[in-house]
């Protein structure tokens, strides 16, 4: 019960908003000196995991082509890519946008989308370029609410879409999990009951989209 | 066979010359913090097996400290009038989107193609890092491309890199470092106190209840450790194998699969998770705008998946 000391510092450290990085760090030390570990063990467990963890770090390697393309003009031509498309609104392309990665997560193609490669550099751009071909450059009030809305399309595509694909981390990790309590599943099986949530996540959000434009409208018109 | 390890190399140079470029950057006033911390970045990458365990700890409490105490800045964003090069690739249009998707093209041709290649009956790169190798081979054709095609000096590109690290700060490791909390709390037994608090918080007599337990617990949890891979195993042995399963007789591949996709509520709206802190970082968003805009889909979507997981898992 003492380890939840460690969760603890965890919570109440980024609800004070100290620094993340110090706060998880101390969470993790406090959380195994609390359970009555070897202070050395802690640290090499947090170590192992760190370095068992850098696959993770590996996106970083997409932002020196990112920011050279910027350099050159990037995030400008993904915003007059899309300023000739009258058809074309903020929450349609989102939708769009976020049919496309429920569909190509739901096939295994996880890394087609993602926040650095797709996101920054060509999706919150050119939803910001719809809405200022609309009602002209933004303040910041509505950068910030587009810029958000491109990168949870992008994560809420991928969560309720990976499930669906069989050979992929979660539905595995659930059948392995399943199998330790001596519960058999096929993965197939597991894949398919995934679906009914990804269609109504994909619903409830495309709604939200509908009502997103009409926010910037009644915004974009007041001014 | 091409390991992992070739990304991680490369990945490793990328921030050591970041740290190097850092070192040599006199318009940020810290630039010693950021050398040193970005430099024990390229040391993990490209030393991270032969430091060992403990050496790896000391490192990543080395990077929390200079990270964290406020031992890093930015440098000035390269003003003034756009180099030459930079006038020169306005001219390119469209073209310039190419080099950006080569990087999703390559992955997904070598998702598909690499898992078939062999060399002398050996795979050529390993069949669990698949997606790793491909994600890399695919940045360092987009770079070769970016590069013939605007032909930037040859520093360009790690200074463009640096300004982009500058700008997400010490959040960059974030998201590894999550993944080692959830191994510290796996070994502290975190996991089993939580299990045990909502076994004694909730009455679990009622069929509803347990439901609710379960996928409620499920997102709570993730939002607390920001992952739902580790809340999952928690949950799932605290109440949906013994209760849902056990004793009420559900479907366990409904119930493992709705209870994960309860945690993904949850991680929509934590600001533990990596899925959230990195388009905060990238988009130059104030802390909690990303969740604040997912949060309403995840609580509607997380009520609908207990009353799926109700009507689904005990069909008979």
């Amino acid at each position: 019960m003492m380890s939840l000391l460690g969760v603890l510092v965890v919570v109440v450290g980024l609800v004070a908003r100290f620094n993340p990085v110090l706060v998880v760090t101390v969470g993790a030390l406090v959380a195994g000196l609390a359970a009555g570990i070897d202070p050395i063990a802690v640290v090499r467990a947090l170590g192992r995991g760190f370095n068992d963890a850098r696959y993770v770090s590996v996106a970083f390697l997409v932002l020196p082509v990112i920011g050279l393309l910027e350099r050159a003009g990037l995030q400008a031509q993904a915003r007059a890519a899309v300023a000739r498309l009258r058809a074309l609104s903020v929450g349609r392309l989102l939708t769009g946008y976020l049919a496309m990665r429920q569909l190509s997560c739901a096939l295994g193609l996880l890394s087609l989308g993602g926040q650095a490669t797709m996101v920054r550099p060509l999706i919150a751009p050119m939803a910001e370029g719809v809405a200022e071909s609309g009602w002209g450059p933004g303040q910041a009030a509505r950068r910030v609410l587009i810029r958000a809305h491109a990168a949870a399309v992008d994560n809420i595509g991928a969560f309720f879409g990976e499930d669906i694909f069989v050979a992929l981390g979660s539905v595995l990790l659930i059948q392995a999990v399943l199998a330790r309590d001596h519960i058999a599943v096929q993965p197939l099986r597991v894949a398919l009951w995934a679906i009914p949530t990804a269609l109504i996540a994909f619903v409830v959000h495309a709604a939200r989209l509908i009502w997103l434009d009409r926010v910037l409208a009644r915004v974009g018109a007041a001014r | 066979m091409i390991r992992a390890q070739a990304a991680y190399a490369l990945a490793g140079a990328l921030f050591a010359a970041i740290a190097v470029a850092s070192a040599l950057d006199r318009s940020n006033r810290r630039r010693w913090g950021n050398a040193a911390f970005w430099g024990l970045i390229a040391v993990s990458f490209l030393a991270g097996d032969a430091l060992g365990d403990l050496g790896n700890g000391l490192l990543v409490i080395a990077l929390a400290l200079i990270g964290g105490l406020g031992a890093l800045g930015a440098g000035r964003q390269a003003a003034g009038a756009p180099a030459s090069w930079e006038a020169r690739a306005s001219r390119l249009g469209g073209r310039l989107f190419l080099p950006i998707l080569a990087v999703p093209a390559t992955t997904l041709v070598g998702t598909l193609a690499f898992p078939g290649l062999k060399l002398a009956g050996q795979p050529l790169v390993d069949p669990k890092q698949v997606t790793v190798i491909a994600l890399a081979l695919g940045v360092v054709i987009a770079l070769f491309a970016a590069m013939a095609m605007l032909r930037p000096p040859p520093t360009a590109p790690v200074q463009a890199a640096r300004r982009l690290m500058d700008q997400v700060g010490s959040a960059a490791i974030l998201p590894q470092l999550l993944a080692a909390l959830g191994g510290v709390f796996a070994l502290a037994g975190v996991g089993h106190a939580v299990g045990d608090l909502i076994g004694h918080a909730v009455p679990l007599g009622e069929r509803w209840a347990a439901v609710a337990a379960y996928g409620l617990g499920m997102a709570l949890f993730t939002m607390i450790m920001g992952n739902a891979f580790a809340a999952f195993p928690v949950m799932l042995a605290g109440i949906g194998a013994p209760l849902l399963v056990g004793r009420f007789g559900g479907d366990p591949a409904v119930i493992g699969s709705l209870g994960m996709l309860c945690g993904y509520c949850g991680t929509l709206m934590t600001p533990m998770a990596a899925h959230n802190i990195i388009p905060t970082a990238l988009l130059d968003l104030p802390p909690g705008a990303v969740i604040r805009v997912q949060a309403p889909t995840a609580v509607v979507v997380l009520l609908a998946n207990l009353l799926l997981l109700d009507a689904l898992a005990f069909r008979h």
